[in-house]
């Protein structure tokens, strides 16, 4: 449906994007994840024609956006991070001013613009103005400019930032619905959203591509990662002397070098396969090192976009990720970054 | 190009700047045709239109003020950039809503001949003519201040750069009557405007060198030019402000003359800010 290749685009001289490439297939919701920054709104925009390439190229269903941009924007259809509303219009005036826009008959018109108008639930409001809307109505009108057209390819670029928690979930069923029938592509630096709503997710970090993969392949990925936290009574060179020579230990991990109160501290990887868990048990018994703490980690989604996405660049971006576990409350108190914060950060490296 | 012109068209309307333009506009058409044709007593409605030309200074700023900056503030510009419309297309739609608002008030003015000869004899071939012009003038002056709105996100300072590069317009001629004719005179400001275009040329692009030598080779021509015939200096300067000089270029209107190269001046006037336009839009994609 759309293929991206070597997708390079640089501001001066720092790279927003940097030689990405994917290919979307037909009837799948994908997500964009990544820290702020990342290029998910520059790759959005190059897709959708509204921003020119450094170098590389995108298709829409065969048609190059940059040499024949009519053809392939009429297969997509976009909500920019702002949605891009004019607030003294009504919605119904909007729509109807975007429908002629892109070229929907004058017949098909008003039939269109009630299916999107109800599918996006803005019937309702369809006569108010824009500009006294809320928030999340605003966001659906967004969303309904963008159905407008039947394209084959919505793309959505954070579309629930700035929500509250109901409107979070109402616009995620909306998205889910979409998918049933046509591709969908939602940009997002929560993973719980990607997770909820996409098949397949993308991950970028710093302009690059650095996962691109289906929901459970990631999970199974992550899920080989198991490792163990230990804190026993004992010195760390005795308790590691004896751990060392259990079969199914791979490894320490990470350990507390400084035993407080005579506790040692270790974390290790182990294989299930040969679960050592018992030997363990057994083996530190035997020599009265009592265990006071065992517990066994699967690494999470979440720990793959973090070791993905925050190997050069501190900060705020971590922050984020790691509140989107509580994934009701972190997208209202999200931070958008502009341009400009995404020029500075990639001139930080 | 429909849908945005008749998008842009209305909402000249919702916010009051097209009906503060045409009531301006008819508001002094009044004023001057009161003074000059009925206190007056003389039925040529040139004379009158002549006088009204000074409004523009204000009221084209204000209405072409949104045309551009207000999309790019509101970020509506990317809803733009997605629709499957042309550039060209984008750019003439909110154009021409321009236009046909200027044209409300200009049709409502083609009437005052009419009244006009009711009372006195009216020379309806220099009357018409010289509201042709009108309208030519405007046009272009929208175009250009079209064009400033197209260089910012704040309608304000669209507005003071547009009410300043029409001002500026408006006494050209006489600052070029102010400049001598010598030919070191000409060779410096030719000098002074290379080194301006290289500077235009670096804010665009932001590429040093290439503005750098654009500008070293203008200067270089210049000064090669002034060697080998200084004589072409001469004078040279004024006469290019005078180019410019659009209002000047109306009186001629006025006075009965219907020149077809200042009809294709305005045309291509006109059509040069236009494409200024389309590329100053097309710059921030490509930035």
């Amino acid at each position: 449906m759309i293929q991206v290749k070597n997708l390079t685009k640089k501001y001066g001289d720092c790279f927003a994007l940097n030689d990405v490439s994917f290919d979307i297939e037909r009837g799948k919701i994908y997500g964009f994840l990544g820290p702020n920054g990342a290029g998910k709104s520059t790759t959005m925009n190059i897709i959708t024609g509204c921003l020119s390439a450094t170098s590389g190229s995108v298709t829409v269903d065969g048609k190059d956006i940059f040499d024949r941009p009519l053809e392939a924007k009429r297969k997509i259809g976009y909500l920019p991070e702002l949605p891009p509303l004019y607030t003294e219009m009504t919605p119904a005036e909007y729509l109807a001013f975007v429908a002629h826009a892109k070229g929907v008959s004058y017949e098909d018109a008003p039939r269109s613009i009630r299916k999107v108008m109800e599918q996006t639930g803005i019937s309702h409001v369809a006569d108010k103005l824009i500009r006294n809307l809320s928030k999340g109505y605003r966001q659906r009108v967004g969303i309904a400019q963008a159905l407008l057209g039947d394209p084959e390819v919505i793309l959505l670029d954070e579309p629930t930032v700035g929500l509250d928690p109901k409107q979070i979930l109402e616009i995620r069923e909306l998205i889910r619905e979409l998918g049933k029938t046509k591709t969908v592509i939602l940009s997002s630096h929560i993973l719980a959203e990607i997770r909820a709503t996409c098949d397949h997710i993308l991950i970028l970090s710093h302009g690059r591509l650095v996962a691109n993969d289906s929901i459970e392949a990631l999970e199974q990925s992550a899920m080989a990662d198991i490792s163990l936290t230990l804190a026993v009574r004992g010195t760390y060179k005795d308790v590691s002397d004896i751990l060392e020579s259990i079969e199914g230990v791979l490894g320490i991990a990470a350990a507390c070098d400084e035993p407080e109160d005579g506790i040692c501290r270790l974390v290790l990887d182990i294989d299930m396969e040969n679960d050592p868990r018992d030997a363990i048990f057994y083996a530190l018994a035997e020599h009265k090192m009592p265990i006071v703490e065992l517990s066994m980690h699967h690494a999470t989604l979440e720990d793959i976009f973090l070791a993905l996405t925050s190997d050069e660049v501190p900060g705020e971006e971590e922050i984020e990720t790691a509140e989107s576990e509580t994934e009701e409350y972190t997208p209202v108190f999200a931070v958008q970054a502009d341009e400009p914060i995404e020029q500075t950060e990639e001139a930080d490296q | 190009m429909s849908a945005i012109f008749k998008r842009e068209f209305k909402s000249y309307f919702i916010n009051m700047s097209g009906a503060l333009f045409i009531s301006v506009l008819l508001l002094f058409t009044g004023i001057f045709v009161t003074a000059v044709n009925l206190l007056g007593q003389f039925a040529a409605f040139e004379y009158a239109l002549e006088n009204v030309i000074i409004v523009f200074l204000l009221i084209v700023p204000i209405l072409s003020m949104k045309s551009i900056a207000e999309d790019k503030r509101a970020r509506t510009d990317t809803l733009l950039y997605s629709l499957p419309l042309r550039l060209s297309s984008i750019v003439m739609g909110k154009y021409l809503a321009m236009l046909a608002v200027f044209l409300i008030p200009s049709g409502i003015m083609a009437l005052y001949p009419l009244l006009l000869s009711q009372f006195g004899a009216v020379n309806f071939a220099t009357a018409y003519a010289s509201l042709f012009g009108f309208v030519l003038l405007g046009a272009a002056l929208i175009a250009l201040c079209m064009f400033m709105s197209s260089l910012t996100e704040s309608q304000v300072i669209a507005a003071v750069i547009g009410f300043a590069s029409v001002l500026l317009l408006y006494f050209i001629h006489a600052i070029a009557d102010m400049i001598p004719s010598t030919p070191a005179v000409s060779l410096a400001c030719f000098l002074v405007l290379a080194i301006l275009a290289a500077l235009i040329l670096y804010h665009l692009t932001k590429n040093i060198a290439v503005s750098a030598i654009i500008g070293g080779v203008l200067a270089v021509l210049v000064l090669v030019l002034f060697v080998v015939s200084p004589s072409i200096f001469e004078g040279a300067f004024p006469s290019l402000l005078n180019a410019f000089a659009l209002f000047q270029r109306y009186y001629d209107f006025t006075y009965g003359i219907f020149n077809l190269k200042d009809v294709l001046f305005y045309l291509s006037f006109t059509a040069f800010f236009l494409f200024l336009t389309g590329k100053s839009l097309d710059k921030k994609r490509w930035a």
